[in-house]
């Protein structure tokens, strides 16, 4: 028997859970929370990195396929992986 | 609160007719991310607004004194200084980029000539000095003509310099650096009324600062559990009452406000009020706790109430009422069937803000496509409005707008798969005393009065 009653919001759940069935247990839970608690954190280590280029000596760093543009963390970053961030010289468009 | 021939009606009336006013900010269709305008403030007379963007700028805007030579720039908002506030930082020991956007903008009460304000990025909060130069002094002998200083034994004269007018030049300068005391990233910063502290707010701690120190602070809220494993809510707003100096409120991601009073102890980790909305668990969804955490709650002026902000709502509480809000108003309920979208695209995670007009019997939010929403407390009547640069044609009024949600479109609705999810409302701001709004539409900041004004 179908169920006339069911609101927006579950009918919009179940149509979540069927596309990512593997979704989280716990609803809105730990995942998000540590997802937000961790905005910002870049994948670079300068110690792995330096010891990485010892142990290949003379040999290229394996870096990133040229694809990636993200580091992600399942490869050691170059430091030209990372996005170079400056500070911004240019006067706002408001003030203009 | 489309007035329908609003002419004669007096001042303070609950029928507003908004018109365009300006619009500032570049036309181009592609957006630089630093141009995003991050929040928007008034200050306390409502002369001077500011805005912060993603590239740590902060642009202020002044109000033009209304003079009979120029009768159409009645309260124009013109710029009046801009600086870089923020840079972008690399915290190498934890291997963290920190953003050099601008979060919150506070202004100080003016205290004399210059103007003051706290600006504050993930994890610094910087209070800076705006001041006006007119004069200069002239007149020095110390130098010869072509600038060398002369040598001192040679100068016989006194002369005194004389102040001289010259152009107006507005200063900004960072006076204080409050820094590295916010493991987490800092979401609100509020100036308490005894005019000499002020509160910062990360996820997990809010600390209390004095405006003149800058290498302490007391942590005043913690809520980190010693295991990480167990967090299960973050802060998500935090404010001081407006007239009590002693009592400020926080609010969460599982949708609770915690009012707390300073004076009850030193860490204020058990609260002394806690609001919350009873919910019916049968109507509980995955999407529940998302939708209702809290991006935004503000103290109406009188303080006696407070308003905060879901993904779908604006709630208004009174502080005497801890078990449910007086007031629910609905921003977009026509999204609630579109959550599993929402939540693909990010959408449900957006921060909209809230705000109240002067005299309280207003409240203001965002949605998408560039709509934002006015609900009127006394009349309960809410209206729908545009900022868009095809509505700007000086004092046009503004048509109220309708998102249709069944199959019929009526002529100039907009259908609900129609909207533009990339053109954000988050922040918008309210002048204290007068039916002015500053509206942020990404890279553009849209300023609107109301016609009888």
């Amino acid at each position: 028997m179908e169920d006339k009653v069911t609101s927006p919001e579950k009918a919009e759940e179940a149509k979540l859970k069927a596309r990512y069935p593997h979704l989280g247990q716990k609803p809105g839970g730990s995942d998000f929370l540590r997802k937000r608690l961790q905005k910002g954190q870049k994948y670079f280590d300068s110690g792995d990195y330096n010891m990485a280029k010892a142990k290949m000596k003379n040999k290229q760093l394996p870096t990133a396929a040229p694809e990636k543009t993200e580091v992600t963390g399942d490869h050691i970053p170059t430091p030209q992986d990372l996005p170079q961030r400056k500070p911004s010289l240019v006067t706002s468009k408001l003030a203009g | 609160m489309a007035g329908a021939g609003g002419g004669g009606c007096p001042a303070g009336s609950n029928d507003f007719q908004w018109c365009f006013s300006q619009v500032k900010g570049a036309v181009d269709e592609d957006v630089a991310e630093a141009d995003i305008i991050s929040t928007v403030e008034f200050n306390y007379s409502g002369d001077l607004l500011a805005t912060g963007d993603k590239g740590g700028r902060v642009v202020i805007f002044q109000r033009e004194q209304e003079s009979k030579s120029r009768p159409h720039s009645r309260g124009e908002y013109n710029v009046y200084s801009t600086f870089q506030s923020h840079e972008p930082e690399f915290d190498y020991l934890k291997s963290l980029e920190i953003e050099e956007k601008i979060n919150k903008i506070r202004w100080l009460p003016q205290q004399n000539a210059a103007h003051f304000l706290l600006s504050t990025n993930d994890k610094t909060i910087k209070l800076w000095k705006i001041s006006e130069r007119d004069k200069r002094a002239e007149g020095y002998n110390l130098k010869d003509e072509d600038g060398r200083l002369r040598d001192p034994f040679r100068i016989t004269a006194l002369r005194v310099p004389i102040l001289k007018p010259m152009d107006l030049m507005v200063e900004a300068s960072p006076r204080r650096i409050f820094a590295n005391a916010h493991t987490y990233h800092i979401n609100s910063i509020s100036v308490n009324s005894d005019h000499e502290t002020y509160l910062s707010a990360d996820d997990l701690r809010i600390n209390l600062w004095h405006l003149e120190i800058t290498d302490r602070s007391f942590n005043i809220v913690d809520i980190k559990p010693a295991n990480m494993e167990e967090l299960t809510e973050v802060i998500t707003a935090a404010e001081f009452h407006p007239h009590q100096c002693n009592v400020f409120v926080y609010s969460s991601s599982k949708g609770t406000i915690r009012l707390c009073d300073m004076r009850s102890s030193a860490l204020c980790d058990r609260h002394s009020k806690f609001f919350e909305e009873p919910e019916d668990p049968s109507s509980r969804s995955f999407f529940s706790e998302i939708i209702s955490s809290i991006s935004d709650v503000k103290f109406s002026h009188s303080g006696r109430y407070m308003m905060t902000r879901d993904y779908l709502s604006v709630k208004v509480w009174d502080l005497n009422m801890e078990s449910r809000p007086v007031e629910t108003h609905q921003v977009h309920e026509y999204l609630r069937s579109k959550l599993c979208s929402l939540y693909e695209n990010d959408c449900i995670f957006d921060k909209f803000e809230c705000c109240w007009n002067g005299s309280d019997s207003a409240i203001m939010t965002g949605s998408y496509n560039n709509f934002f929403r006015m609900f009127d407390r006394n009349t309960r009547r809410d209206v729908t409005l545009e900022a868009s640069r095809e509505n700007s044609k000086p004092r046009a009024s503004l048509k109220p707008r309708k998102v249709c949600t069944g199959g019929k479109r009526k002529k100039d609705e907009i259908s609900v798969d129609s909207l533009d999810f990339n053109k954000k409302i988050l922040h918008t701001a309210w002048h204290p005393m007068e039916n002015i709004i500053a509206v942020a539409a990404t890279n553009n900041l849209y300023i609107f009065q109301d016609k009888i004004n």
